[in-house]
């Protein structure tokens, strides 16, 4: 078994066992901690396909924002756990079901799939081409996809515009810090110097 | 003996565990020095002698400390995640020496010269704020738990402005291969072509950036000792509170070798005649630390809502505005070179497609009105 081969199986076994984990942990925060490892352990699956920038925006955005802000939001939550899994038994039928019927879509969908020629070459191995990741997805995106990326970069806008837009409200009861103000003022108004004398003071 | 190393399996990966080694064992040394550096500056800043008793001028103190820290007992709260809890400062060492193996000290001196080399570095520095958070809320203590949540929040803040920045000088050098970005900067006028001058206000916006990233003082609003006893590691002790510390100073110094590297001209000497070599890029990087260490001596502690208005307020929209102003320089050439450096990066590896790839991506794109790809960069 080469290394690559080894290395190969290493990720993909933590990028699985991380997911059941995520599914199976008692804790909400374990469970986020175990998704981070399934990201990772992605992040280390595309390198090895050759496709190391794509494996790092993988870990710059997915593990190094998004799986912050779950943590955040996972680890401020008060959850009573007994609740919950009373909770889950209840609907744990109908999340069977679905389950069910998305593993019999999957399988009907990639059960057509077929081997194209001369996969053998092409198993677990980086592809060795002489460009760079950076280059190559920068010359599709921008001169094939300028429109496609542009309008996904739009869009993105406008969710965060309107996630601001949701959240933004002024209140009037709390006593707000104006710092430009602050910064502003003038150190001989603020300020008085006294010349204390030894054993007096003042 | 040669064959040996380079062609059978034990033998590279001996090399490969010997360079790391190699790496690692100054790295770590250094940084007990450092470490007393900081020290003395502080001290003799405030006018103390700072630590002077364990060897000559003190010198043995960090290695002193070192053994107090390992010989000391581990106390684990009784509320506490124990897994989690010392997950936490592994990672929290972990991370930032890591990071390390794609730092070239010199031309070639470099473990591991990747093409994407500084969003490697800041993919791994994206991941440091994990040591802190899970330690702080692995303590199950109060004040560990606000200094994480803090540090969660200021990190973030501040990986956005030095993204930008680093989109910037990538722009300038047209690659992200940290020894292209330093071959750019080899204009033959010495320190005159360093990236500081046509990059000049980014430099202090990443310096400061550079420090509340790492939660060095003005920003140690995790640790900050007169609000939270000290944030995230109160509750931390021994071995544990030692890998927070070294994984601490690691990250600190590999933001001085990063500003070397982006702005200081790396390896390349300040005057055009001396030699180049890893000597000058050491003298950088310790000149950066100075830096840091005086900053923490001089200045006093930000207000956290004052260091969230200037990461998001001030820093966010200068540093984009100044990405798009570098676009447009680069792209016109205004003044020649001065910020489009894409002809002095060849020495690394260049990105040309051969003609069948060519075709392949662009066979691969259904919008043919457009596929013609431009290839020379």
């Amino acid at each position: 078994m080469s290394v690559i081969t080894f290395t190969f199986y290493l990720f993909a076994l933590a990028t699985v066992a991380g997911g059941l984990f995520t599914v199976i942990a008692r804790n909400p925060v374990h469970s986020v901690l175990w998704l981070i490892l399934s990201f990772l352990s992605s992040a280390g699956l595309f390198v090895l396909l050759g496709a190391e920038f794509v494996a790092l925006l993988l870990v710059i955005v997915y593990v190094g924002a998004v799986a912050v802000l779950f943590l955040f939001v996972v680890m401020m939550l008060d959850v009573d756990f007994a609740e919950l899994r009373a909770e889950m038994a209840k609907y744990m039928p109908l999340a069977l079901l679905i389950g069910v019927v998305i593993l019999m879509q999957l399988g009907l969908a990639f059960g057509v799939w077929g081997y194209s020629e001369g996969y053998q070459e092409r198993l677990a191995a980086p592809a060795v081409v002489e460009v760079q990741n950076t280059a190559a997805l920068g010359l599709l995106i921008y001169d094939n996809y300028i429109l496609l990326f542009q309008l996904a970069g739009l869009i993105l806008l406008v969710a965060m515009i309107g996630a601001i837009v949701l959240t933004l409200r002024h209140r009037v009861d709390v006593k707000r810090q104006n710092v430009l103000q602050q910064m502003y003022r003038d150190p001989k108004k603020a300020l008085e110097m006294r010349d204390v004398k030894p054993g007096q003071g003042l | 003996m040669a064959h040996f190393f380079t062609e059978t399996g034990l033998g590279i990966f001996l090399m490969v565990i010997g360079q790391c080694l190699l790496v690692l064992v100054p790295l770590l040394v250094a940084l007990a020095f450092l470490l007393y550096a900081d020290r003395k500056i502080w001290a003799a800043v405030q006018l103390r002698r700072g630590p002077n008793v364990v060897g000559p001028f003190g010198l043995m103190q960090s290695f002193a400390d070192f053994a107090k820290y390992l010989l000391k007992e581990v106390i684990v709260p009784a509320g506490a995640d124990r897994t989690v809890f010392f997950l936490a400062p592994l990672l929290a060492f972990v991370f930032p020496i890591i990071a390390w193996s794609v730092v070239p000290l010199s031309d070639g001196w470099v473990l591991s010269n990747i093409n994407i080399a500084i969003l490697y570095i800041f993919a791994v520095s994206s991941l440091e704020v994990y040591g802190v958070i899970m330690g702080g809320w692995a303590s199950n203590s109060k004040y560990p738990f606000l200094g994480s949540l803090r540090s969660a929040a200021q990190m973030i803040s501040y990986e956005v402005s030095l993204g930008l920045i680093i989109i910037g000088i990538v722009i300038s050098t047209g690659s992200m291969n940290l020894s292209s970005i330093v071959y750019a900067q080899d204009t033959g006028y010495g320190m005159l072509g360093w990236y500081w001058l046509p990059h000049f206000p980014m430099m202090f916006l990443f310096l400061i950036s550079a420090m509340a990233e790492t939660n060095r003082p003005p920003f140690d609003l995790p640790e900050a000792e007169s609000e939270l006893v000290a944030g995230y590691q109160v509750e931390y002790s021994s071995t544990p509170f030692l890998l927070f510390m070294i994984g601490e100073y690691v990250a600190m110094t590999l933001m001085c070798a990063l500003v070397a590297l982006l702005f200081l001209g790396g390896w390349l000497s300040p005057i055009p005649g001396l030699p180049d070599g890893a000597l000058w890029m050491i003298l950088k990087i310790i000149l950066v630390f100075i830096v840091f260490a005086m900053t923490k001596s001089v200045v006093p502690r930000y207000r956290y809502d004052q260091l969230m208005r200037i990461g998001w307020k001030v820093f966010l929209p200068l540093s984009l505005g100044w990405v798009v102003l570098i676009s447009f320089l680069a792209r016109y050439e205004v003044l020649d070179h001065f910020w489009a450096r894409w002809d002095r990066t060849a020495p690394v590896i260049e990105a040309q497609l051969t003609p069948e790839q060519e075709t392949t991506i662009a066979s691969a794109a259904p919008i043919d009105a457009v596929a013609e790809p431009v290839v020379q960069p």
